[in-house]
């Protein structure tokens, strides 16, 4: 655990890659891997859930702060991570255990759970008296469920590489899907041995950057496959040994939240993978993703809900094929080889996402404007010769979204961040007029530059009308304009009204707030977006 | 305002600050008055336009290099006593930077101090906070949360130290970001100058001049505008104020290591917001157990809290039994003071 907290100050008290991926390096040669495979996991994500509810632990550290609990809650909205609050407010902790990471994850962090509530909290306090600060953030980061290191997934990969002689493709495949931190993955992972594939295993996703330079810097339009892009749950289809998978983009196993893609995707020969969206269809159209979200969060399936809100798996790569890796083979041959299966099987629940054609790129530009009337965010490019790659790549994948629809609306109520933010007002609720009044119609937390967020800050600290707890109400002053992808209507809503994806486009700082749009122009973007049903 | 039940108190909180009525003078006003008396010199406490102010005598040559050698100010010497209207004024040192003062003010036998600015920890560029005895006390808050615990402070130099060493060795620069006035000077003295060279940006380096000129050991410095090359400050720390932070300044530092000295530097997301390698927690102001300490020593019945988190002491003073109340401020308050 020492190890690896000073691991976690290393990575945390420099800005540079290069430093970093030493940092690890180092850590990873000198670990047990007994211990190796816990860090792997945590630094590429896979944190442990929340062990012990946050109301428990906050009372426990004010109790062993010896301070009462209305100051605990002022301090944590300054500090803005309970873990950390926790840490600064503790007082100093012995500091002196010597156990490994496996020991503090297997005997004390896991077990937690299930323990009752005051054998909890003997343990944590008693975890909390026997680390010293470091080691207590990163143990209160795990007990709360909210471990993060400001490292990327690339960052560790790349280390495990160097370490091991190997390609960074193989690592980054190996730590795909299911494994167990036991000593033997260890092995495993840094193994020269190549054909050692797990069958559940998903290859890592090729993940697209949205389009920045000018179409014309693409080249001939010819050389570019055009696709809608869908907005659904980005997932991997696997079909393998008489068993099918589902993982989502997180990594997720959810084969059990799709049985209508299962039963399809049972029905593909042995030895393939597909790649591409799961969306809610229905009567040859995707439904709103928010049917599909609430689809998602449901523990159980009624048939009501599968009727309601049946999927489809919107494909558009094929990574394997009669159980070879075909990624290395051009777009257009995989392309073919889908289009070919899936044609094949005949399967409504397994489609192939239909291709836009185009005779040149301003053609294109004008299809895409009308993006929102077909349920889908926008375009994507794809080289026709390219690879199907790991990872965010530049070049060869682009997302192209259509252009946000935007109203301008006023600041008017504000609240302290979190993480990089914590402390300052970042979280903002933004109103519209109707009538006379202002009425909240979109949170937005993006989109200001550093300065304009100090300069925002200053603001609403000096302009605060009415403090509701942590939420402050603003003076109405400061307009923004507000940037979002789809809109609908909702009864949740105290403007009746719902916006996907809100962040700030600008700072309106040539506007008053008379001159805020009112409820009927966003009421007005609401019907104009409805495409045909 | 404070709702004390005191017939004719010798502070009343105004729009421009802290007056006493009776001798018309302001404490730290935040507007052009007549008469100011000032706790320190940084920017929002010793403003431009007053008529004249009054100050210890370093704090008066820091005034003057601010405002300009012909701003009208009275020095007085820390413990001295001067009879105003049946008020004995006197200034006390407050250890925040060199020549910050608090403020006595006796009548009949009623004491008011107004501490300023103040820290507890040792700082070898001032005078150390002075406890005074007093019936009420107006006390700053800019740190009053129990999260603000300060290291010592001669870790957190051989901390400097140890980051400036290990980047030299590696041939880089130390750029490290502190307030012009006072914590540049604190951390000068307290590095390890033999481990490299040390360069100033221009605003940092009058202030240096004027503590040498106030009789201030500090290392040998070199303002940045000096160096010729830029391999120069490789291995080299540069104190730079945190305004300097993104500016094309900065650009000459091939490679630098970033740091901030700094109260707020206690929470990390104050220190990752601003793509930090380092955050040094260095204060020039009291942490919570230095605020409370000085209350409870100071023995005041009332307890007026400026700015910083005055809402909260208050609370936490009033569950102890004491009387306090929070005064409004136009200092810089919760947000990232400069001078923290």
């Amino acid at each position: 655990m020492k190890r690896f907290a000073q691991l976690y100050t290393e990575l945390d008290q420099t800005t540079r890659t290069t430093t970093k991926v030493q940092a690890l390096i180092a850590y990873f040669r000198a670990a047990a891997p007994q211990d190796a495979v816990w860090a792997v996991g945590f630094l590429m994500g896979r944190k442990p859930r929340r062990s012990v509810p946050s109301p428990r632990l906050r009372r426990w550290a004010a109790e062993e702060a010896g301070i009462p609990g209305w100051l605990f809650e002022a301090c944590y909205e300054v500090v803005g991570d309970l873990a950390e609050t926790i840490t600064l407010l503790l007082p100093p902790g012995s500091g002196d255990d010597h156990r490994p990471l496996k020991v503090w994850v297997e005997q004390r962090l896991l077990p937690l759970r299930e323990l009752p509530e005051d054998k909890q909290r003997e343990n944590v306090i008693a975890a909390w008296r026997e680390l010293d600060p470091t080691q207590r953030l990163v143990w209160n980061k795990l007990v709360t469920g909210g471990f993060r290191v400001g490292v990327s997934q690339k960052l560790v990969i790349r280390a495990l590489a160097r370490i091991g002689g190997i390609d960074e493709a193989v690592i980054a495949h190996r730590l795909m899907g299911n494994w167990d931190p036991v000593p033997a993955f260890w092995d495993r992972l840094l193994s020269l041995q190549t054909d050692d594939a797990d069958f559940s295993r998903p290859y890592p996703f090729f993940l697209a950057y949205p389009l920045g330079a000018g179409l014309e810097e693409l080249g001939a339009t010819a050389e570019w496959q055009a696709e809608w892009k869908w907005d659904g749950i980005r997932a991997q289809v696997i079909r393998r040994r008489d068993q099918v998978f589902i993982w989502s983009r997180g990594e997720e196993l959810v084969t059990g939240k799709f049985p209508e893609i299962r039963a399809a995707a049972r029905n593909l020969p042995d030895g393939s993978v597909l790649d591409g969206e799961i969306l809610a269809w229905k009567e040859d159209r995707p439904l709103d993703f928010t049917a599909l979200q609430r689809r998602i969060v449901r523990k159980h399936l009624t048939p009501g809900v599968l009727k309601s809100v049946p999927v489809a798996l919107m494909a558009y790569d094929l990574l394997e094929l009669d159980g070879a890796d075909v990624r290395g083979r051009e777009l257009a041959w995989r392309t073919a080889a889908l289009e070919d299966l899936l044609c094949r099987l005949g399967d409504p629940r397994l489609l192939t996402s239909p291709k836009v054609s185009a005779a040149s790129w301003s053609e294109l530009a004008r299809i895409r404007d009308d993006a929102r009337r077909h349920g889908v965010e926008g375009l994507m490019l794809k080289r026709r010769c390219s690879p199907y790659r790991v990872g965010r790549r530049r070049g060869d994948w682009w997302k192209w979204k259509v252009d946000p629809l935007s109203v301008d609306a006023v600041l008017t109520y504000a609240q302290r961040g979190h993480g990089k933010r914590s402390g300052l007002y970042t979280d903002y609720t933004f109103s519209v007029w109707d009538g006379d009044r202002l009425v909240p119609f979109a949170k937005a937390y993006s989109g200001l530059t550093d300065l304009e967020i100090r300069e925002v800050d200053r603001f609403i600290r000096r302009n605060t009308v009415e403090r509701f707890g942590p939420v402050h109400s603003v003076k109405p002053e400061l307009v923004f304009e507000i940037a979002f992808e789809t809109i609908r209507r909702s009864p949740r809503h105290r403007s009746g009204i719902a916006v996907r994806f809100p962040r700030i486009a600008r700072w309106r700082t040539d506007k008053t707030v008379s001159e805020a749009d009112r409820i009927e122009t966003i009421t007005a973007l609401l019907n104009a977006s409805q495409g045909p049903r | 305002m404070p709702a004390f039940n005191t017939t004719d108190p010798m502070l009343e909180n105004t729009d421009a600050g802290l007056y006493c009525r009776i001798c018309n003078f302001y404490i730290d006003p935040w507007r052009p008055v007549e008469r100011a008396v000032i706790t320190h010199a940084h920017a929002d406490h010793a403003r431009a336009g007053c008529g004249s102010y009054l100050a210890a005598p370093e704090c008066a040559r820091l005034i003057k290099a601010r405002l300009g050698p012909d701003v009208n100010v009275q020095e007085l010497s820390y413990g001295v006593s001067l009879a105003l209207h049946g008020i004995r004024l006197s200034l006390h040192p407050a250890g925040h930077i060199l020549g910050s003062a608090q403020v006595r003010l006796e009548r009949n036998g009623d004491v008011w101090v107004v501490t300023g600015d103040f820290k507890r920890d040792p700082d070898p560029t001032c005078a150390p906070f002075e406890l005074l005895r007093c019936h009420t006390l107006v006390t700053e808050s800019t740190f009053g949360l129990p999260v603000f615990r300060w290291p010592e402070p001669e870790t957190v130099m051989a901390d400097i130290t140890a980051w400036w060493r290990k980047n030299a060795a590696e041939g880089n620069p130390s750029l490290l970001f502190a307030y012009s006035m006072g914590k540049a000077q604190r951390i000068l003295a307290g590095v390890d100058p033999t481990t490299g060279p040390i360069f100033t940006h221009g605003a940092v380096e009058s202030i240096v001049q004027a503590y040498r000129d106030a009789g201030i050991r500090l290392p040998p410095t070199r303002a940045v505008a000096e160096a010729r090359m830029k391999g120069e400050f490789s291995g080299a720390l540069v104190v730079a104020p945190p305004s300097a932070e993104g500016a094309a300044w900065m650009r000459r530092f091939v490679n630098a290591s970033r740091a901030f000295a700094s109260g707020w530097m206690q929470i990390r997301g104050n220190r990752r917001r601003r793509s930090l390698d380092r955050g040094f927690v260095l204060s020039d102001h009291a942490d919570w157990k230095g605020l409370l300490d000085t209350i409870e020593a100071s023995g005041a019945e009332r307890i007026w809290v400026t700015h910083g988190y005055a809402a909260e002491v208050v609370q936490f003073l009033k569950e102890k039994g004491l009387a306090a109340v929070a005064a409004r401020t136009a200092f810089s308050g919760e947000t990232e003071a400069p001078d923290a």
